[in-house]
């Protein structure tokens, strides 16, 4: 196989350390993930305070709950409401902000989503089962340069009174790409 | 470039197709291809825009017809290739020939975490003044360089508006070719889908782009 290939051409010549690369694997399989995006989420319906500071200064709000680095130096959050639902692509490549999301899913990166997400949003919502309501505007983010966006979906009804642990479980990744909404109380009852 | 990977508003690829649960990655060569492509895009080497630069410039039917993944492996043979890190014969040969050239950074297992942690920050100070204001009315250029340019087709030679002011960056179309950081203000530029796409826009939606001030004039 020619990655293995390469791979191995590049650790004889001193280029890559295969220790790096065994742990930059296990930091994006293990560590990092849409979890950490979860987390964010959830602390800002259960935290006003906190929520007003992640909408004004995403970076350093996103930053105090210890998610820094590549792919995410430039972190701005956008705040679902009932009249608009924002929604994030990269059209010209990949981008998305990793210390939140973890590496982006295949679709993501796909040509479907890449070609249609700035054209028929609400197409690309309908292959994600997902119908918004009438009188609710889009909001398409095409992240073309270093911006890197997290939606902040609407706390679903039905969670007054739970803890900011218990909403991040109704917090998945489509939620905070914009392809998604959070889960409903129903949906997790064990 | 007006390469394959400047997809926006074409119509012909079928529906998105998400996967239930999803694994960060579906094969052991996927993980190596991500993990020598991070290592080596820390060695200094080269800059961002330039591996960007080096994936656009894959053959239009090879990148349509490549996983993401495959899309990164071959853009970085082609920058070690291109940097004699690494030769085309050494490549097809499956191992090593020539005697390593020096290169800035080995990344080293201890400094993983401190390197991932840093990123590349793109933010510069500037002494020049924004040129636009939020709220202001302005058109994306009609540039079409064959070199790497982060203005989609899509919004070339349309009025949106200034919605939000990001700053300084590093400037992408020089970065990526030898051409230094020249930062330049940042700016998110807000279109209705009815003026990007006609009568068969959605009139309900916005979209919006990064966009550079050199892509910009007012409107």
């Amino acid at each position: 196989m020619r990655v293995r290939a390469l791979e191995s051409i590049l650790t004889e010549k001193g280029y890559v350390d295969p220790k790096a690369l065994d742990l930059l694997i296990e930091t994006y399989e293990v560590k990092v993930g849409p979890h950490n995006g979860a987390r964010v989420v959830a602390k800002a319906w259960t935290d006003p305070e906190y929520r007003e500071w992640l909408l004004a200064e995403g970076g350093a709000a996103i930053a105090s709950l210890g998610y820094i680095g590549r792919q995410g130096e430039n972190m701005v959050v956008l705040e679902n409401t009932p009249k608009v639902h924002n929604m994030v692509v990269c059209t010209l490549c990949s981008c998305y902000p990793w210390p939140v999301l973890g590496l982006p899913p295949v679709w993501y990166k796909s040509a479907p989503y890449r070609s249609q997400a700035v054209s028929n949003p609400r197409k690309v919502l309908a292959d994600f089962q997902v119908t918004l309501p009438e009188g609710m505007d889009i909001r398409v983010w095409d992240s073309t340069a270093e911006i890197r966006y997290l939606v902040l979906p609407m706390r679903p009804e039905g969670t007054e009174g739970w803890s900011a642990e218990q909403l991040a479980r109704l917090v998945t990744r489509d939620s905070m790409i914009g392809t998604g909404l959070p889960l409903r109380p129903q949906d997790v009852a064990s | 470039m007006n390469g394959p990977h400047d997809m926006g508003g074409m119509q012909c690829f079928g529906p998105v197709e998400p996967e239930a649960n999803e694994p960060p990655f579906h094969a052991e060569w996927e993980k190596r291809a991500f993990a020598i492509t991070v290592a080596m895009g820390a060695s200094g080497e080269w800059n961002l825009d330039e591996s960007r630069s080096a994936r656009e410039s894959m053959p239009p039917a090879r990148y349509l017809g490549s996983s993401y993944y495959k899309i990164w492996f071959e853009g970085l043979e082609r920058l070690l290739s291109e940097r004699g890190l690494v030769s085309r014969e050494e490549i097809a040969q499956a191992r090593a020939i020539g005697a390593p050239k020096p290169i800035k950074r080995t990344l080293a297992a201890a400094d993983v975490a401190k390197t991932l942690g840093r990123g590349g920050p793109t933010r510069r100070e500037t002494a020049k003044p924004a040129r636009f204001k939020v709220g202001d009315r302005v058109r994306t250029k009609n540039i079409n360089p064959p070199t790497h340019t982060r203005l989609p087709r899509y919004v070339r030679g349309h009025v949106g508006t200034v919605e939000r002011i990001y700053g300084a960056h590093v400037f992408p179309d020089a970065h990526a070719h030898g051409g230094g950081e020249d930062p330049q203000w940042l700016y998110a530029v807000a279109f209705s889908g009815s003026d990007l796409w006609g009568p068969d826009g959605d009139p309900t939606m916005r979209v919006s782009v990064d966009a550079f001030e050199p892509y910009l004039e007012p409107a």
